[in-house]
Parts: C-alpha cells; structure tokens; sequence
C-alpha cells in the first residue's frame, strides 16, 4: 500500500541551513548534506530544500550544496525558492533534484507550470501556494507571504493542476508558526478539488497534529514541516512509529 | 563499469551516485564503443513513451541497445526505461517499444478507483516473485519510491514483483537478461542501493 509521506524542509541561505537547527549529534548542524543525511537515516520519506538566497553568489553556493547532497542522500529531493524561469528549472535538475517546486514565479507568470511540465513531466512540477483567509475567502500570497495576490486559492490550484502541476504543497499562513495543528479545513477542501497528490503544510507541533491530519484529511498524501523537526520536538523515526500505531500506512 | 545510456530524458545524476555508493563504476554516455565495452546497461527516462521512442532511435542508442541484448549482456530498465522495453504502450496513442519482453504500457485511470491520485507518487511496498537476482538482498515488503501514471501489462513469468495501489500492478520485471523497474532504485534509499548491488552482481 502507498504510504502517508513525512518531509522536513530545510531553508538555505548562501549555502547553509538557517533558523536555529539543533542536533547534538551533527557535528555541523548547519550543513544541508549533514542534515540530509541525518534525515535520510531516521526515516524522511523526502526532502525539500528551500533557496532563501538573493544573492547570485548564494545561488551558486545553492547549488553546489544541492549537487553534494544529491550525491550522498538517495531520497526524492525537492527544490524551491528562486524558480521563476525554465532555466532556474534546469539549473537545479542539472544538481540532482528531482522535483522543482514553483511559487511566486508561477504567480507572476503562471506559463511556468505549463513549460516546466512539458519539457521535464508534471511529476517534476510542484506548486506550492501561500493561503490566508481574508474576509471570509482563502488568498494566494506571493513573496513568502508578505503579499496578498487577490487570486482565489482554490480557483489558482486548479488552474496550476489543468497547467500540469503534479503535486500541490498547501501552506496556511495562519496555522503556520503557531503549533496547533495542521490547516483540516482548507486542506479538505483541496483534496476534495484536486487529484493530484497534496502536501500539508504549515501548523504541527506535535505527533497528535499529524495523526490527526491524516485521519481527518485521508486524501491528503503527505504532511510536510520545519522546525519541530530541526529543534527535536518531533523525531521522524518516533513519529512513524506512531502513525504506525495508529493504523497509518508509513514506511519504517 | 556500467553504462547509463544518455538519450536526453531525465536526471542521470542521482543513478550514477548511486552505483558509486556501492563502489561501482558508472558512466552517464551515448557512445556507441562504451556502451559496448560495458559490462552492464542501465536504460533510464522519465518524460512521455512516445518522446522517448524518439529520442532513443534518433541518438542511435536503440540499435546499440537491442544488439548488447541479444549478445546476452545484463540490461535494466528504469521507469519509462522500463516500459521502453515493452511491445507498446498506450499512452496518448498507441506506440512500439523495444519488444524485450511481451507485454504492453496501459494508464491506471480507469483502471482503479476514483479515490487513488494518479500519478501514483511515493513509496510503496513490493511483492517478490520468481527470485530474481536483482531481488537478492530484499524482502517482501520492502518499500520502493514510485512515480508514474502507467504500468505494464505482461505474462506472469516475467513478473518479479509487484505492489498495490488500487489494483496489484507489475513493479519490476525479468526476461532472461533483461530487467525493468517501474520505481527508481536510485531514490528507494538502502533498498535501493541494494537493488543495484544485485544487478551489479547478476549473471
């Protein structure tokens, strides 16, 4: 049976993991290949590496470290951040990742998707969307959430699916950072228009928040999240064990 | 050293890393003298059949191909690497294969229930059949990373394993020295690693 996916997400930035990692048993916990390693050991399904460099130069420090990681890590790598053009799309393929995860650039030219699928298969195209509530409605927000786009979210991820998206990571903005649980509503309503595999994104704090997004949102493919993995909160390996334990398909 | 034949589709990358974790030489090449000179092939793609066909024919690597297989050399297919090898394929139009191993490529819409996402994406366990090589240091329920919409049909001689999604669906097959994954071996972690090692090390 296929199993209910856990990816931990990493943000680069000039090379290095930001936002305080804590691994007492990484020599450098700031390193993407460590951690890659780290994760691809104790049980992550994927891995997502997320590009918050501005730089040209931290671009190229970008992908030298993905090149390094995709060469010691033997899971599906996925790359975001920075992706607005077919070139970007090459650019990380050429390194080893596996799958290009587009956002503000689908945004701003929403072709993209449809380029990116044609010439690498929508297995290669995932679109990840930043969604807040704003009066009653669900908004797409562009540059890492800081600006409201006015698009309708649900009507913009089906436009992104009929385009060729092949996966959908769901990011709400206003579960995200608070810990207390995984957005159920919104991404019911997503599983339910899409069918495509979808990402949770945005809100665990604990094991329970997990096994309640895959009990309450059974069509959901995959839970995806940041910190309470990087600080230790969640172990990937306990947290298997659990859904496990709870009559949820996972890989151990 | 093994031959991963460049014909233009996908990410050769990760495939040759992978053979070099498991201290194998690999060597990502559309050159007709190396591919003849090495002791394996690996035949990957990712993409559309029908693309691939192409592709394949028009880099010259087809007749390389079916030559170092009749000569008995081990070869695998890799996902749509895999589904090359077959008779055809229908998707989007029917289209020929290789003809390696009987059989034909057909999409699980409409074959399985509304409530499966396609494409089938992610990890998934394998049933193993007929003890092949390759299969050598794995388990029944060992899981395998999946990525595809389409699937081959074929005789059940062939079938060396399958897995469930909606319907038991042919993951790996064998004839005689030519193998074909539909998942990647070389994104399934240790089990894949140890995929390759019994490739590397099939007669």
């Amino acid at each position: 049976m296929l199993t209910k996916r856990i990816i931990p997400c990493l943000d680069v930035k000039d090379g290095r993991v930001v936002k305080g990692v804590n691994f007492k048993s990484l020599s450098d916990v700031s390193s993407p290949v460590e951690l890659g390693k780290f994760y691809s050991s104790c049980g992550a399904d994927e891995l997502v590496f997320y590009d918050i460099t501005a730089s040209s130069e931290g671009r190229k420090l970008f992908t030298d470290i993905l090149t390094e990681c995709a060469k010691n890590i033997f899971i599906p790598l996925t790359v975001g951040g920075g992706i607005n053009t077919l070139e970007d799309f090459d650019r990380v393929l050429k390194c080893g990742a596996d799958k290009v995860s587009v956002n503000s650039g689908a945004i701003k030219n929403p072709k993209l998707i449809e380029q990116g699928a044609k010439r690498y298969g929508s297995q290669c195209v995932v679109l990840s969307c930043d969604i807040k509530r704003v009066d009653g409605s669900f908004r797409v927000f562009a540059k890492g959430g800081r600006e409201n786009t006015g698009l309708e979210a649900l009507t913009w991820i089906k436009q992104g699916v009929d385009m060729g998206a092949g996966e959908i990571v769901v990011n709400s903005i206003d579960t995200d950072g608070v810990k207390g649980g995984f957005d159920i509503e919104l991404l019911e309503k997503i599983t339910e228009l899409v069918t495509v595999p979808v990402i949770a994104s945005g809100g665990a704090g604990s094991t329970q928040h997990f096994i309640d997004l895959f009990n309450k949102v059974p069509k959901i493919s995959a839970g995806l999240a940041a910190s309470v993995f990087h600080f230790g909160e969640i172990k990937i390996n306990d947290l298997k064990k659990e859904l496990k334990q709870n009559n949820i398909e996972v890989r151990l | 050293m093994i031959a991963i034949i460049d014909y233009g589709v996908g990410n050769l990358f990760s495939l040759k890393s992978s053979f070099n974790a498991i201290g194998e030489d690999a060597i990502i090449t559309n050159n007709v003298q190396t591919i003849k000179d090495a002791k394996k092939i690996i035949l990957p793609g990712v993409g559309a059949f029908e693309d691939a066909t192409k592709k394949l024919k028009e880099s010259g690597m087809k007749d390389v191909l079916l030559s170092e297989c009749k000569k008995g050399k081990t070869v695998m297919g890799i996902c749509l690497g895999m589904q090359l090898l077959f008779d055809e394929s229908y998707e989007f139009g029917v289209h020929q294969g290789l003809s390696l191993i009987n059989g034909k490529i057909v999409g699980f819409e409409g074959r399985i229930d509304k409530e499966y996402r396609i494409p089938h994406i992610g990890w998934n366990s394998l049933k193993l059949y007929n003890n092949s090589p390759i299969f050598k240091y794995l388990k029944d329920g060992d899981y395998v990373y999946f990525v595809h919409s389409y699937y081959a049909e074929c005789n059940k001689k062939n079938i060396i394993a399958t897995s469930d999604y909606g319907m038991e669906f042919t993951a790996a097959v064998q004839n005689e020295n030519v193998f074909g994954c539909q998942f990647h071996p070389e994104k399934s972690g240790e089990t894949g690693l140890k995929i390759l090692k019994g490739f590397c090390e099939a007669e």
